[in-house]
């Protein structure tokens, strides 16, 4: 027994690791404390993309060269958003593959690939994947074939896996998820496939479903009179971005996508709640707190599934707790996000759909602007001012930045009949590109929506947004080109030419002690330091 | 000899092996039906990325005579019923061969002009385009020509007379791309008006009108003015008479690269 205690004690005293977990959720709560790491999808839960490193500033941004470039295998669009921690950065590559990298080298420790079916169903969007979430010692991804995998952090070995949905009827996860305490939250894919929308969360240790919420209310719920007929069933309303969490509240924010088919309504009269809608979610229970629908009754596929951001502001003189979100509508909206009041709406873009926002913020939709047999031009284009790309808050200057696509579209409206696992949209759009559409990123004060400054760029960019306490926000274009602007003022202060477009978010982390910033560009993966 | 028919037979024994069989181009049989039902499939199923009209959007344009991946009927059949392997194009396991090649019909018929009967004379239009005209100074046919203008070699199947008529009578109404004018200005004070070649963010690429390539930085420029709607092409409107556009018309639109 002696000897046996005593094999225990010297195991504890040399590895460590098994008895205290490497990121337990007060890890990730205290985010802002360890700026060296990366430790969930948008740096903290707040959702803010947001770096407290202050290494690179606007007077030495100039210098900021590659470190090193990491090649993926893969041709799919590589929109991964990495992890770093303690050294180690995660990422996913396309389908569903995770790779472990030396922070320092950017040489692979590890990967993990999916096998996959003969067909995986992506219906609507490419196979591609957005990122992990870390807890403890596990690593969780979601699969294109709408798995969720756990994931050994050290070794890549799979712990365990469980089915979050049917890739036959197109279901499928694009989306980093959510580690919360001891739950995984999990958000689904398939708009475009008429699926019936739900967001997921998971017993972090054994995989089990802890909850599930129907974004699309079941008969003698609330809501469910918003749907005519069996319209329901195949209404969309997916949950496919990851989304954010305030701890003290304990409410998950995240929004949901079009309602379904997008273009045709004709058989889904009324609002069909929840779609296009931000969802203040109680992680215990998985019920809905509040909700707020930015679109009722969409026809454009005007997806309200763009990062909700936390932050504390004073409005009126009074202190508030908020969440801003800038919609793929072409509005900025400011919530109370304890009551979900809502405090302001205005648009950030160029929008021909409606009038403005009514006292309690619906929109007052214009007429005429429905897609038609024929094509009905509207702004913003179906990929809407902004979309799945993050935006970033920064607590220093106290501005929202949000990288926007100036795009009209032809809006038309086609037929639309349900067979599982295909297309169930119901019309397309012809966009007005080249040199008729054109992106930025706009500064927007948090508490109007006001722009404060604008950076133009060639064409709409697919590209989130990274602020730091250096004072400068950093980007990506469509034609491959990353850059640093001025936090303040909006200047364009560094770029370089990474050769493939950008379909991805930065990140900033340390590498034995010197700032670097990370960003994936074409099929590779670039990080960035002072020379 | 026996050498070749070895091959041969090695071939097609690996082509039944692997299941894979060439179908037969079915799309000079379709009617009107049939390419209608095709743009009723596409526009549910095809136009989210494509764009209604094939005219591009998050997939690539389909409206041009020719589609990199598919080169004859028979792959853009392929592509249409297997989809492309770690793309965003899916596979379309829920239509008929019958449906796809309606499809495929409609597909085609987005990027290629039908032949049409004209009132030219193509033989004096190809006279016009050589003398009077002075085409081939800017122009590449068949090899031959100036490369200061985009290459006809094929404009007949990509643009309709009426298309091409009116490019002759005021050719800043279609400015292809790549060919837009632009006029910059440097820090030093030094002007150029020239075609631009790409752009991006941060930088422009130009050639001038002595076909001479230019690279700037944006920062290093005071002014970059865009004309939309200017070609660096004179219009033909009163150099040639009616009958001579005519014939000119006629000459271009049958130059259909074999299309």
């Amino acid at each position: 027994m002696k000897t046996i205690r005593l094999i225990v004690t010297v195991c504890i005293l040399l590895f460590p690791a098994f008895v205290l977990s490497q990121v337990p959720y007060k890890r990730i709560l205290n985010a802002a404390s360890e700026p060296g790491n990366w430790l969930t999808y948008s740096g903290n839960y707040q959702g803010h993309r947001f770096s407290p490193l202050t290494e690179i500033t606007p007077q030495n941004v100039v210098r900021l060269k590659p470190a090193w470039v990491y090649q993926i295998g893969a041709r799919s669009r590589f929109e991964t958003s990495p992890l770093v921690v303690d050294g180690i950065m995660y990422i996913t590559e396309p389908p569903t593959k995770v790779t472990a990298l030396d922070l320092r080298t950017g040489r692979p420790l590890w990967t993990w690939q999916r096998a996959m079916p003969l067909v995986v169903r992506t219906i609507g969007f490419g196979p591609t994947n957005r990122g992990v979430a870390i807890l403890d010692d596990t690593l969780y991804v979601g699969t294109l074939d709408c798995h969720l995998v756990a994931l050994d952090a050290k070794s890549g070995a799979a712990r365990w896996e469980t089915k979050v949905g049917d890739n036959m009827t197109g279901h499928s996860i694009t989306a980093a998820p959510l580690a919360i305490d001891g739950k995984i939250i999990v958000g689904i894919s398939g708009g475009e496939a008429g699926i019936r929308g739900f967001l997921d969360a998971y017993d972090a240790k054994t995989g089990k479903l802890a909850w599930r919420l129907w974004t699309i209310p079941g008969p003698g719920e609330p809501g469910h009179d918003t749907w005519h007929g069996d319209s329901w069933k195949t209404g969309g309303a997916p949950t496919w971005v990851t989304g954010s969490y305030d701890p003290k509240l304990n409410l998950i924010y995240w929004g949901t996508g079009n309602p379904g088919p997008d273009w045709n309504g004709d058989a889904r009269p009324g609002d069909n709640l929840y779609s296009c809608s931000l969802l203040a979610v109680d992680a215990a229970t998985g019920r809905i707190k509040w909700y707020f629908q930015f679109t009722p009754h969409d026809v454009h596929d005007w997806d309200a599934t763009e990062i909700p951001v936390l932050l504390d502001a004073s409005i009126g003189g009074r202190a508030r707790k908020l969440v801003a979100m800038a919609n793929r509508n072409a509005f900025y909206y400011l919530f109370d996000r304890e009551t979900g009041e809502f405090i302001v709406g205005t648009p950030y873009a160029k929008q021909t759909w409606a009038k403005g926002l009514d006292a309690r913020g619906r929109p007052i939709v214009l007429p005429n602007t429905e897609p038609t047999v024929e094509g009905n031009l509207v702004w913003p284009s179906l990929q809407g001012a902004t979309n799945w790309f993050s935006p970033s808050y920064s607590p220093n200057s106290k501005l929202f930045y949000v990288a926007v696509r100036e795009m009209g579209a032809y809006y038309y409206k086609g037929e639309a009949e349900y067979k599982p696992g295909t297309f169930f949209a119901g019309g397309g759009e012809r966009a007005l590109a080249g040199d008729q559409a054109y992106g930025a990123i706009r500064a927007l004060e948090v508490e109007t929506g006001k722009m404060k400054w604008e950076f133009r760029l060639q064409s709409p960019p697919w590209a989130g947004v990274l602020a730091t306490a250096g004072g400068l926000v950093f980007s990506g274009s469509d034609e491959g080109n990353f850059y640093a602007l001025d936090a303040m003022t909006g200047k364009p202060l560094w770029d370089f030419q990474t050769g493939g477009p950008m379909a991805a978010n930065p990140i900033s982390f340390l590498i034995d002690g010197k700032q670097h910033i990370a960003m994936a560009a074409g099929h590779a993966l670039f990080v960035f330091g002072l020379r | 000899m026996k050498f070749y028919l070895l091959v041969s037979a090695l071939l097609t024994a690996a082509a039944i092996s692997t299941g894979e069989s060439i179908p037969q181009d079915q799309i000079q049989k379709l009617t009107a039906n049939d390419l209608a039902s095709g743009k009723r499939i596409f526009v549910g199923q095809c136009a989210l990325c494509h764009g209604i009209g094939g005219t591009g959007g998050r997939g690539p344009a389909l409206d041009r005579p020719d589609l990199p991946r598919a080169a004859n009927n028979q792959s853009l059949f392929n592509i249409i019923k297997n989809g492309i392997p770690e793309t965003e194009m899916p596979e379309a396991w829920q239509r008929t061969d019958r449906e796809i090649w309606q499809v495929a019909g409609y597909v085609r018929s987005l990027g290629r002009t039908a032949v049409s009967k004209l009132p030219g004379d193509p033989a004096k239009g190809r006279q016009i385009y050589d003398s009077k005209g002075g085409c081939a100074v800017c122009h590449i046919i068949g090899g031959r020509g100036g490369s200061f203008g985009p290459a006809l070699s094929e404009i007949g199947a990509r643009r309709s007379a009426a298309h091409l008529r009116e490019a002759l009578i005021d050719p800043g109404g279609s400015v292809p791309e790549g060919f837009m004018v632009v006029s910059v200005v440097t820090r030093d004070g030094h002007r150029f008006r020239a075609m631009r070649l790409n752009e991006d963010s941060f930088t422009i690429q130009l050639r001038d009108a002595s076909n001479k390539f230019h690279s700037f930085r944006k920062l290093d420029l005071t002014e970059v003015n865009k004309e939309p709607g200017v070609s660096t092409m004179p219009s033909y409107r009163d150099a040639l008479s009616a009958s001579e556009i005519d014939d000119l018309v006629a000459y271009l639109a049958g130059l259909r690269g074999g299309k």
